[in-house]
């Protein structure tokens, strides 16, 4: 028998039309288009905020970026017409030109829109000051969780409880952290709406994500150098603090900008526990440095959420809805920048 | 016909074998577990002072282990355990409660199959754990860093970029670094997890010239896969098999004359 009889007879390598074929190149076009369509509508939301909220924010004379908007408390918007013509007013002018001229608007119907005039300014601040406190907080609490889960916690029952629970809270709904912060550190702890009660609210909303992802970053780190470390006489402490620690920190920062994100982003965690609708002061004028900790403070997710819940919508306040919302994806983007270029830095110094 | 005549066949006469020295650790019928699996098996062996002793043997026999267990560094894996038995340095059985693990590291250094040297300079590599012995000074850092490298054949290659990363050294130079770092802090045992297995041929001679001048003034024990390597670098060997020590001679008997049937079948190439 000869050898070839063992196979079937050689094929063409040329490529023949089949049905699978046809099947791969349709399902590949398939996966194309979902991926585009998510593309698409991230495109959409960030294109009608830029164009709408760019309108705002910037203007085409010097000095090209709105700085009122940028620098200045919200404030109510008068319109009112007068001699024919439609003025456009904040309260404070209002309140003085109506002062000196009260025979002019006499039979003059006035428009008020809450918050439409001045700007975003204390929003701007007090959504920084959430965003850096609590990612103090909850980097100290999530760092040394997740050294204590991969370094010294030996597996069993507990430690298996443990992350079940880590794992649960992460889908936790937001508006629970927000009535959980309520609870426990407005009402029981007295703190009252508070920098310190946002802060940790967000803190324990963020917690799972850096717990989870640190603890990747940390086991990530060679074992090889934990070793070496040991074996010149080093305690575990002084290996994790040397030797593990600082080579797992790029790893931490990553999680930490998705945490920047969402801490910056939520409304319902803060409506309760930090976030003032509106306040006369700024965060710095406090009479004792202790009350910088103990005062609510205005915050941009909320901000919006105000604002976009006002009746009757239209112009005038559109304008502050997506000014607000533009400057607030910004500012996000910044610190989340900021997180990276810092990233950026570590992993040149520690690269193995 | 008396059974004497037939003898001689069987059991040549006995070559006479270079005695042993007096041991530095001595290893006292020594049963480690991981688990429920034993992996060393009633393992009796005097590891002499400032001489090369090479553990080698297939791969599984327990050699490494053995390695692991003089600087308690099996104390990391959960499950490892020691059933019974001692390993005795300065008459202090090293696994006693009362034995601080840090110090015993100390004096028990360890050079690793894979190089792992720190992902930072190379004079930081060094210092490193010198700080942890307490040493801080800039002057005497310096000093001892130099001197270290040296003694590593090291300086002459890396003495114009003492504070480039570690990592940019190639696989040799950083597995010399990692000797350096460990002679640095002046242990009075050298521990080596096969050494060379990741160099090629020119770096494994330079990193074998290093071992032959450090026994000088430390004493070596080397895991290796290599029996020529054994045969070049060691003075004594101990082949394991199974979690058992076969047989524990100077390095020419082991591989001239050796006493066990297994001995010879592996170190001739038969099996292994």
């Amino acid at each position: 028998m000869s050898e070839s009889s063992y196979f079937p007879p050689r094929r063409s390598i040329l490529r023949k039309p089949s049905w699978a074929a046809r099947l791969e190149s349709s399902f590949f076009v398939l996966l194309r288009v979902a991926t585009y369509g998510v593309l698409l509508a991230a495109a959409a939301i960030f294109i009608d905020i830029g164009w709408k909220g760019g309108r705002v924010v910037f203007q085409a004379a010097p000095p090209f970026i709105n700085v009122p908007f940028l620098t200045q408390a919200p404030e109510t918007l008068n319109v009112f017409t007068l001699d024919g013509q439609t003025v456009k007013m904040g309260d404070r002018d209002f309140r003085a030109y109506k002062a000196a001229n009260p025979e002019k608007l006499r039979d003059v119907h006035v428009s008020t829109y809450v918050y439409s005039a001045g700007g975003i300014f204390p929003n701007i601040v007090g959504t920084v000051l959430l965003v850096l406190g609590s990612m103090v907080i909850a980097l100290a609490l999530g760092v040394c969780s997740a050294v204590y889960l991969s370094e010294y916690a030996k597996d069993g029952p507990f430690i298996r409880l443990l992350r079940l629970s880590i794992a649960n809270l992460a889908g936790v709904p937001s508006i629970v952290f927000g009535l959980f912060g309520f609870g426990l550190f407005v009402v029981a702890f007295d703190w009252n709406v508070s920098l310190i009660a946002g802060w940790f609210t967000l803190a324990f909303m963020v917690l799972p994500i850096i717990i989870t992802a640190s603890e990747e970053a940390l086991r990530a780190v060679p074992k090889g150098l934990r070793e070496g470390s040991l074996a010149l006489g080093a305690t575990k402490f002084q290996t994790i603090r040397t030797n593990v620690l600082p080579y797992a920190l790029p790893g931490i920062l990553t999680s930490s900008v998705l945490a920047i994100a969402r801490v910056a982003g939520e409304t319902a965690p803060i409506m309760f526990t930090a976030a003032y609708v509106v306040r006369d002061q700024m965060p710095w004028q406090v009479e004792q440095w202790t009350d910088f900790f103990f005062q609510g403070v205005m915050a941009l997710p909320y901000h919006i959420y105000v604002v976009a819940s006002k009746i009757p919508q239209n112009d005038y306040t559109s304008d502050v809805q997506y000014g607000t919302a533009f400057v607030f994806l910004f500012t996000v983007a910044a610190i989340a920048l900021a997180a990276i270029l810092l990233r950026a830095r570590m992993r040149k110094k520690y690269r193995w | 016909m008396s059974t004497a005549t037939l003898k001689p066949a069987d059991s040549p006469t006995p070559i006479p074998r270079a005695p042993m020295p007096p041991a530095f650790v001595e290893i006292d019928r020594l049963n480690f577990f991981y688990g429920d699996k034993q992996a060393l098996f009633d393992i009796t062996l005097g590891i002499p002072e400032k001489q090369v002793t090479a553990l080698i043997g297939p791969s599984g026999c327990g050699k490494t282990t053995l390695l692991r267990c003089l600087n308690r560094m099996n104390d990391l894996v959960d499950v490892a355990r020691i059933g019974s038995g001692e390993i005795r340095i300065d008459d202090i059985n090293i696994y006693d409660p009362r034995v601080d693990v840090i110090e015993l590291r100390k004096r028990v250094g360890m050079v690793f199959q894979k190089s792992n040297p720190f992902p930072k300079s190379i004079y930081e590599n060094i210092a490193y754990g010198l700080r942890l012995h307490g040493i801080k000074q800039k002057s005497q850092l310096d000093e001892i860093v130099e001197k270290s490298l040296r003694g590593a054949a090291l300086w002459d290659e890396v003495k114009d970029r003492l504070h480039d990363s570690g990592l940019g050294l190639s696989g040799g130079q950083q597995q010399r670094l990692c000797i350096a770092r460990t002679i640095a802090v002046e242990p009075d045992v050298i521990l080596m997890d096969e050494p060379c297995s990741a160099l090629d041929p020119l770096a494994t001679a330079k990193v074998e010239d290093l071992i032959q001048e450090l026994k000088a003034r430390f004493t070596i024990v080397i895991v290796t896969h290599n029996m020529q390597q054994a045969a070049r670098v060691s003075d004594y060997t101990a082949f394991f098999y199974l979690g058992k020590l076969i047989e524990f001679q100077s390095t020419r008997d082991i591989f001239t004359n050796p006493k066990n049937p297994q001995t010879e079948a592996y170190v001739s190439g038969r099996f292994g």
